[in-house]
This record gives C-alpha cells, structure tokens and sequence, in this order.
C-alpha cells in the first residue's frame, strides 16, 4: 500500500525507489533466523521481519510493525531500531508494515505491548545491521573489527584515522553472514532511548494530512452505510429497497454478514457514491428483523441479576489458605459495580475493501492486521499471500479496532459489488453496535488484623469475554486477578478468586485496561475500606502490606508530588495502586466541596513505573490520556440497554469531557532500568477508585457503584 | 444549478444536493479529507470549518447556504498567522495523540484568537467545546495560551 507516513514514504515506495544495493536485516518470527538480502526484490519475496533497510546513499529506512493509534507506535518502534543501529533518529525514514506475522510477529497492537514484548527483538534488528556494517568496515581496512566502533551513521577506527558512512559499507555487509547474537549495548549507553524525541506522526496531524482509514480513496471506490439488528443478533426477515434505490447516488443495496466473535450477523447495506448518498438511502430502507428467540436485555433487570450472582460462589480461578477462619465476625462484605462502556473512538469504524475472486486488500484503522489477514484469508478461502491488509492512522482504538468484524463485512461486501468500496459506520453505528466493555459486579469479603490484611475473597459477576464464541468453554475468568499488584498474592494469607459468567446478547470485549478498568475499582476502593477499618493511613497500609522496594518507591513519591504526607484528615485526598500490562501506577485524587452542592475534582498526580521509558514525554501523553478516559468513565459514561437496545447512540446521549471538564493533571514518569512495562493503559485502572477514596475521605460516604457523582473540576 | 463558492482560495462547485452538509462536500466531492466526519450532529466539531471567517461545524451547514462564501479548511490553515501559530505550537506540545479530533479543535482555536487574543483558561473553556476523546485537554490549553503569546510577541 502506500499508506503516507509523515515523510510521504511508503515501504512500497522505497523499495520501488531503492536502486541499487540495499540491506536488510529482518527476524523471521518463526525460524529466528537472520538473513541478508542484496536486491529489494530478494526482500520482498522473502519471508523476514525486515525493519532495517540502508540504501547505497546512506539513508536509513526503519520500518513500524504496530498500529500507530496516538500512543506513538511510529516513532518508538524506529526509536527502539535506532538506538541500536546508532544513527541519528532524526534522519531516519519510518514506513509502516503491512499484515505480516511471518515476517513481523505479533502485530496486534493491544495490551500495551508494542515496547514491552517487541524490544528485544528491535534492540537484535538494529544491534545486527549495525554488527555487519562494523564487520564491513573493518574487512575493507583489513583491521580487526573489535577495533572498530559505529557513531551516528558513520563507523571509524580511530587508531588509523579512518571512517566510512554506512551507505558505502552496504554492498560489503549485504555479502557477509549475519551474527544472531550480536553485541548490546549497556543501558547507560543508550542515546536514544530514554530521550523524549518528537512523535512522527503530529506534523501530520494538524495540517490535515494523516490519511485515517475514512479518509483512504481508491478509484471507483463506493462508499457505504449498513443498517445492523438493534438488538445485537436479530436476523433480516425482509427488506425493502425500492425507496433507497430511487435516491440517487444509491448504486446497490445488498444483505451483508459480518463475523461477532464467531457468529454471523446479519445487515443490509446501503451502497452510493457518496457517504452522504448512503446514509440518504439507509434513511428510506425498511428492513423486518427476526428478533426470535433473543432475550430483550435491560440494564435494571441486568444489575439485579449480577448483584444476585455475586452471591454464588462461582468458578474458582485459584484460592490459598483458610478463608473461613480468616474472615472474622466483623469481616467486611460489600458489593461494587461497574457499568457497560463504549469505546468511542473519534474516528468511526470503517474500512475499505477491493476484494475479486482471486485477492483481497483491505485498508482501514486496524489494531491487528496479521489478525485480520489470517481472519479474511479463510472467510474468503483465498491463500493468505492473496491477502493483503494495510493499515491506515487510527483514530483512536482503546481495543475495539482489534476485532474483525469491520473488515469482514467490508470485504464481503466488496465481493458481493464487485468494486472496491468503504464501509462507514456512523456515529450511532459505532456506539450502539457494540462490543462494549462489560459491566461487571464484585463481592468483596476482607478482613484484616494488627493492620495486616489477613483474608480476601472476591467474586466478579458479569460476562466473561472468553465465553461469546460457539466453541467456548465453561471456564473460570482468570482475568478477575487483572489489576492486582501480584504481591498480595504472597502478603494476604487466605484468599480466592472466582466468576460467574452471566452472559447476555451484548457482545463484550476489550476495553482499554481491560478487567483491570474494573476489577481495579474494586480491588483498590475495597483496600481503602480495609485501610479505615485498620485505622491506617490508606498509602502507608499498601507499603506496609505489599512490603516491595519498587512499590514502597513509587509510593514514596506519589506521596512527595501530591502533597500527601502533609494533607489534613478529610481534606478530601483519596489514592490507589494497580499493576496493569507490567507496570506500576499510582494515583492520588483530591477533591473538594462544590460551591453548588457536590464534590468537584481539585487535581489528580499520577505515577507510573513503567520501567525502562523509551520516550518519557509520549508515556506522560499517555498518562494523560489514560486519567481523562477514566475519569468519563467513572463519572459520565455508562452504556445502558432498554429493551434489548444500547440507549445511548450519539453523543449528546453519551458525552465526552470538554475542556472544562478535565482537572489539572501532574504525571510522573519513574526512572528506572526495569523491563520496560505498557505505557498506554497501566495509568487507566486506579483513577475511578482514588476518586471515590478521596470523596469518602471528604465526605464519609462511599461510593461503591460508578457512575460517581462529581459536580465539577 | 450548482452551487459555487471559494475553499481555500479556489473557486470550487458543487453538484451535490442542496441539503447535503458542506462536511460530506468536502470530503467526498472535493477531495479535503483533513476536515473529519464525528458525529453528524454538531456535538464533537471535527469538522469544524471556517466560513467566511467564522467556525462553523460543516455536517450542520448544508452546502447551499456557503453560495458565494469564503470556506477555509485545516488543509489551509497555515496561511492564516493565528492558525501557523497554534500549528506551531500543538507540535512544540505534541498535543495530538490520535489526532482525529486535532484539526477542528485547530480551526476553532483560531476562531478564539481572533476574536480574544489573549484568552484565560476560562475563556477557553467555553470556546472550545469540541470533543477530544484521547485526553489531550490539558496540553491543547498549555499551547492555547503559547500561541497567543507567540502571536503577541511577534506583533510587539
């Protein structure tokens, strides 16, 4: 594809464009082995991780293999590359990749895990290149090549004066074998890593020019709106077309399934030449939807029901110690609750299609394209190398661009046409279709003794997003442990964990943080309770409890930037701790007495111990980011469904803060030379229970079901 | 008949429907994919516009009633000093994250600073009520308040 990166190069383009000797280096992700190629054409028909690519001329090209979604996919994946490969990261080129996970490995960019499991191999792709460039340089001076160093693009040997830039030693180095375990740099040498360098693709965007997958054109593309069940699995009994026929611009109008985590549900589309063409004739389109057989959720039934199942003792997903002795007469029992969110994603889905009998190439704002590429290969039964799927910008993901949905219906319904053709969900499209983050409900039982706590048992109520599929089996949710520091595991003697999985029609899936973005409110709303009834200071009962240097570190200076050693009692400063995706966050939230009546939020200090922090600036982007999303979501957001209906469909219904809505924010990034954990989730999780912690702190009530009722900021 | 009017300085036509909002005209038949398509219902301003000097949310404004204006999208921005100026600083904050939302909160921004040049935090607030769902509140505001001081400074 030649999806425009900041600099307007695609890979296609270079490697088109790439006359003469060109290297790269690559990890094949299944036989992890290195390969050198001489000729562009030997890359591409080759089955490697390329991302180093250094052309005769000494211009670097590092591609990105993860979805750029505003978490800076673009820049830190070269900044790893570089780093590495010592060259001046301002001069290098960035291209994204296409599907590939021969070539690339994982692509699905979720879980926070673009640094956290791909360093290690970016660290070997840009260490390898810049190994055969040494080994080049040191052939043709005929010294050894320990003798010889690599800086900025440029390797020397000092001793006899001499130096060659790498685009000289390419020819040389493409002839030599590559060393799979090639020298590392120490950490106290990185250049790259650990600097905040500025983010690839912000030049782009805010003149207008990054290309988001609504905003890809292909010749002869139509554009197309798809009415789906209200109801989440309705079936289209019949149709009426005649009206949408006559608006013009309306080309088609079609029945069209698409894939819900193995279900096929069923739409019929509406296809013009214009977006607003379609969404004229879907205006006019009567369809007659089978709602046979499928239960009419609501939410107020739905919440009793998981307040009952919370009472059942549930799938167990593991249990130490003897919790009926742990848990005293004076135990405490108590419910919290969670509702159902939208992603929201600013960028409506959508997708683009050109599917013929023999291929399928797909472009849109996808999370995961290996997935979907594996995922379209055998929907359509086409041979996966016929299958070609690029990704565009994402306006936004949170999780629900990972899915298949979107493309699978684009791509049959290119088929179906027979033109290439871009599907666009409207706004109430993209909030009412769900998948949704599930509302899940926990009983907390806890005690504690001499400040300790001595017993815990939690079981989580809600759908388990592991049981949607045909095929899924009744197992525990193990994700109930998502969001807990692992060192109560070890601290708290008696504990269990279980499920109850109570599905319904709404499908459910990831939501940024995932079960942490609710198990955290529970968790760390129900330590804070433990804390009052131990008559502990909240911050220092976690450090004492938990007894963990890294934590005690990170608690020490949550308290140092927030002020709270200092805080008076019941000046309204609630705080938490969550372990998500790796990392380490901790927040305090301060709130005060509005002057209408209420609570308003006075600030928020986050930190987070991420370990190692390629780029500082971008993980306190995320930060921000991350406290803005919960806050909407603790105070504002909750997706209810009425008669087997998702309520809200716009966002008037359904609003995002507004400027005025967001409270001052202080984040703070930990120094550290940890693994390196997620950055763009891991701040998410604590922020709901550090607010309603710092209201019962101010006025002595405690809020155990979101939405939590905040005036202001 | 179709409707003419000037985007970005060019002297453009459209044989859309009337009603059809300026927003899809743009986008669809003009080809300027900067100005973007969020809610169709005026609530997030993405598609936030200038028309004849004035921001305006273009999937409320149907194409018939810009006959003879001036549209100015976030393709042209930078030839407006307020508008090269919030550019520039958005990228001194790197305030985008996924950006979707960036151009019209740009556009309307720039609308701010020509009718109040050196706005308060308060004054921000309640000209912006576009929707950012990335959380890029706190540092839109921090390159507000550079812009208009950059702007300020270059005209002392």
């Amino acid at each position: 594809m030649n999806q425009p990166t900041s600099n307007g190069v695609s890979r296609r383009t270079f490697l088109a464009a790439g006359a003469g000797a060109v290297l790269i280096v690559g990890i094949a992700a299944a036989a992890k082995r290195f390969r050198i190629f001489a000729s562009a054409a030997d890359a591409e028909a080759g089955r490697l991780n390329a991302w180093v690519m250094i052309d005769a001329d000494g211009s670097v090209v590092i591609t990105t293999h993860r979805a750029e979604m505003g978490q800076g996919a673009y820049s830190v994946v070269p900044q790893i590359v570089a780093e590495e490969l010592d060259v001046d990261y301002d001069s290098v080129r960035i291209v994204v990749a296409d599907g590939d996970n021969d070539r690339y490995g994982n692509q699905v960019t979720g879980g926070s895990s673009t640094v956290r499991s791909g360093i290690n191999a970016l660290l070997v792709a840009g260490a390898t290149a810049r190994d055969l460039l040494v080994r080049a340089a040191a052939e043709q001076w005929a010294v050894p090549a320990e003798q010889c160093r690599a800086e900025r693009g440029v390797v020397y040997h000092d001793a006899s004066k001499r130096s060659a830039p790498y685009g000289a030693l390419v020819a040389v180095a493409a002839s030599l074998k590559p060393n799979d375990k090639p020298p590392l740099k120490a950490k106290a040498q990185y250049k790259v890593i650990g600097q905040s360098v500025k983010r690839r693709d912000i030049p782009s965007k805010v003149n207008g020019s990054a290309t988001y997958g609504i905003d890809f054109r292909l010749p002869g593309m139509r554009f197309a709106v798809v009415e789906r069940s209200p109801r989440f699995e309705g079936r289209v009994k019949s149709f009426d077309a005649s009206k949408a026929k006559a608006v013009p611009g309306v080309t088609d109008v079609v029945k069209v399934e698409r894939d819900v985590f193995g279900h096929a549900r069923e739409g019929v589309a509406v296809v013009a030449t214009s977006t607003w063409a379609a969404m004229q004739g879907r205006k006019v389109l009567t369809v007659e939807w089978d709602d046979s057989g499928i239960a009419a959720v609501d939410s107020v039934a739905l919440r009793s029901r998981l307040q009952q199942a919370t009472q059942e003792s549930g799938l167990e997903h593991k249990a130490q110690g003897n919790l009926t002795a742990a848990l005293g007469a004076d135990a405490l029992d108590v419910l919290y609750e969670t509702p159902y969110q939208a992603h929201a994603c600013m960028e409506p889905l959508n997708c683009t299609a050109h599917v013929t009998t023999d291929r399928a190439e797909i472009w849109g704002p996808i999370q995961g394209p290996d997935w979907v590429r594996s995922h379209l290969a055998a929907a359509l039964k086409l041979p996966m190398d016929k299958v070609t799927v690029h990704m565009t910008m994402l306006g936004g993901g949170f999780g629900r661009k990972a899915f298949m949905d979107y493309p699978h219906e684009a791509a049959m319904l290119s088929r179906a046409i027979g033109t290439p053709v871009q599907v666009v969900w409207t706004r109430e499209d993209d909030l009412t279709a769900g998948p949704f983050r599930p509302g899940m409900t926990y009983r907390c039982r806890g005690d504690v003794t001499d400040g300790r706590v001595s017993g815990l048992e939690v079981v989580m109520a809600g759908q388990n997003m592991d049981r949607q599929e045909p095929t899924s089996k009744a197992t525990a949710n193990a994700n109930v442990v998502e969001g807990l520091p692992e060192q109560w595991m070890s601290r708290i003697p008696a504990w269990r964990f279980a499920d109850v999985h109570v599905p319904t029609p709404v499908p459910v899936m990831w939501w940024r943080s995932v079960y942490s973005s609710t198990n955290a409110f529970a968790f760390e709303s129900f330590f804070d309770e433990l804390a009052r009834a131990a008559n502990a200071d909240p911050l220092d009962f976690r450090k004492a409890n938990l007894d963990d240097a890294r934590v005690s570190a990170l608690l020490d200076r949550l308290a140092e930037v927030s002020g709270w050693r200092d805080r008076k009692p019941g000046a309204g400063y609630g705080m938490s701790l969550t372990y998500c995706f790796e990392s380490y966050a901790a927040h305090v939230v301060k709130v005060a007495r509005a002057a209408g009546g209420g609570v308003r939020i006075e600030k928020v200090w986050t930190v987070l111990d991420c370990g190692l922090a390629v780029n500082p600036d971008t993980i306190k982007s995320q930060i921000e980011g991350s406290i803005v999303m919960a806050l909407g979501a603790a105070i504002t957001h909750e997706m209810t469904f009425v008669d087997g209906r998702a309520a809200a469909s716009n966002f008037d219904r359904y609003p995002m803060p507004k400027l005025a809505d967001v409270p001052p924010i202080e984040a703070h990034v930990m120094a550290s030379d940890a693994a390196p954990g997620g950055a763009g989730e891991p701040a998410l999780p604590g922020v709901a229970p550090a607010l309603a912690n710092a209201i019962f702190d101010l006025t002595g009530r405690r809020h155990r079901a979101m939405l939590i009722p905040v005036s202001g900021v | 008949m179709p409707i003419a009017f000037s985007v970005n300085g060019t002297p453009r036509e459209s044989g859309d429907a009337p009603e059809t909002p300026l927003l899809w005209v743009l986008r669809d038949t003009l080809g300027l994919t900067g100005t973007k398509y969020g809610c169709g219902i005026a609530q997030c301003g993405a598609c936030t516009v200038h028309i004849d000097g004035q921001a305006q949310r273009s999937c409320a404004v149907p194409v018939s009633t810009v006959q003879g204006k001036d549209v100015v999208t976030i393709e042209a921005l930078s030839a407006d000093p307020r508008g090269k100026a919030l550019q520039e600083a958005w990228v001194a904050h790197q305030v985008p994250q996924c950006g979707y939302c960036q151009s019209g909160f740009l556009m309307a921004a720039t609308d701010l600073l020509k009718a109040t040049p050196q706005p308060t935090d308060a004054q921000i607030e309640r000209a912006l009520t576009n929707i950012c769902r990335c959380g890029t509140q706190p540092r839109m505001k921090a390159a507000i308040r550079d812009a208009a001081a950059a702007i300020a400074g270059g005209a002392a």
